[in-house]
């Protein structure tokens, strides 16, 4: 079943776009101009993102840092003692929304210490697989068509992300 | 954001003041600057690709016959996206991409539905129903199959890495649809 699905993902660019040229060829579309003008937008849109995306890295890096996640970490951790909710899959949900590629580190790190099989890991697993580096898309979506006002979208997310990683602990303790 | 960039950034520092960390606060101001560039460089490369291969679909018409194709299931969830509107092509093509693990083909089409989402946007700047919908799906990270995860709990010799696709599964898709109910309600509260 896996295998099956993977051998899905790695096909489905290649015929994506193999049809997409033969479609556009089909209907006399010189494909390789087509292709150059679109892709003529491209350092335009990251322009546009780069600042935003540069904006909320800065405040993430810092974050973490200077010990204010650690604080909210523990913080976390106390209030939700009764769900026992391993310290360090805790970490993971704090960090998840914020940095891909420090959860990433984050995780790798999880494994080594408290073995491939516990329950930190377990749990772990479930949240970097079922959450999503929130602040990254925001930076970068919302940045690539400058939105300002945002409304109420943050705090949906916030409220959402926590919801998620509620979710991701009971259905990992259902589980394993 | 502006409220939440504010907290950020003055409890880091506060908290830099207090925890000795000043150093490291310092230095990784910087460090968050060099990651935006290097993210920054990354995205150029895929989203000029992307853009590429979408401009093809909308010389050749086929945009408009996929967006007609998925209409009645993208409708669903985006009621006030007018006839067969490119951004229904994008947001369907972003969503695949989600689903089968396609980081990189995901991220520049949603910044495309985004685009075209904001073409339908009267008042440019401000967010549209339509965009929140998107993001909020987006961040709630539907995936099939998390070959990232697996792939590095295979390589620490996880006895059956396979073992958390399910309950990934599930744990995604109620938290897309807990996601949307939140969205929804703040909906309703912010009318």
């Amino acid at each position: 079943m896996i295998s099956y699905v993977e051998y899905i993902s790695l096909l489905i660019i290649p015929l994506f776009i193999l049809f997409t040229v033969l479609y556009g060829t089909f209907k006399k579309v010189r494909v390789y101009d087509s292709f150059v003008a679109g892709a003529k937008e491209g350092p335009a849109i990251i322009l546009n993102i780069f600042p935003y995306l540069l904006t909320i890295f800065v405040a993430i890096k810092g974050f973490q840092a200077s010990g204010a996640f650690d604080y909210i970490r523990d913080a976390f951790y106390s209030v939700f003692a009764f769900l026992d909710i391993p310290i360090e899959a805790l970490s993971m949900a704090v960090m998840k929304p914020l940095s891909g590629s420090a959860s990433t580190a984050l995780f790798t790190d999880i494994i080594k210490t408290t073995g491939s099989d516990s329950m930190a890991t377990q749990m772990s697993a479930v949240i970097m697989g079922s959450a999503e580096t929130t602040f990254y898309v925001l930076a970068v979506y919302l940045g690539a068509v400058s939105i300002r006002k945002t409304r109420y979208l943050v705090p949906v997310c916030l409220v959402a992300d926590f919801i998620g990683i509620v979710v991701a602990v009971f259905v990992t303790k259902w589980f394993f | 954001m502006n409220v939440l960039w504010l907290i950020m950034i003055s409890v880091s520092i506060v908290f830099a003041i207090f925890t000795g960390n000043l150093e490291a606060f310092t230095k990784s101001i910087f460090d968050g600057a060099k990651s935006a560039v290097e993210i920054s460089l990354f995205l150029l490369g895929i989203v000029s690709v992307w853009m590429g291969i979408t401009r093809i679909l909308e010389d050749s018409g086929l945009i408009y016959r996929i967006a007609h194709l998925f209409k009645p299931i993208i409708s669903r969830l985006f009621k006030n996206i007018p006839g067969d509107h490119p951004s229904i092509t994008a947001i369907t093509l972003n969503v695949l991409a989600n689903l089968f693990g396609l980081g990189n083909a995901a991220t520049p089409l949603g910044i495309k539905a985004m685009q075209e989402l904001d073409v339908l946007n009267e008042d440019k700047g401000t967010i549209t129903p339509e965009m929140m919908t998107f993001i909020v799906i987006n961040t709630a990270s539907i995936q099939l199959i998390p070959f990232s995860v697996i792939g590095i709990l295979a390589g620490y010799g996880h006895r059956n890495p396979a073992a958390v696709v399910l309950p990934i599964l599930i744990a995604t898709a109620i938290s897309t649809m807990t996601a949307l109910l939140v969205l929804a309600a703040f909906r309703k509260i912010f009318k």
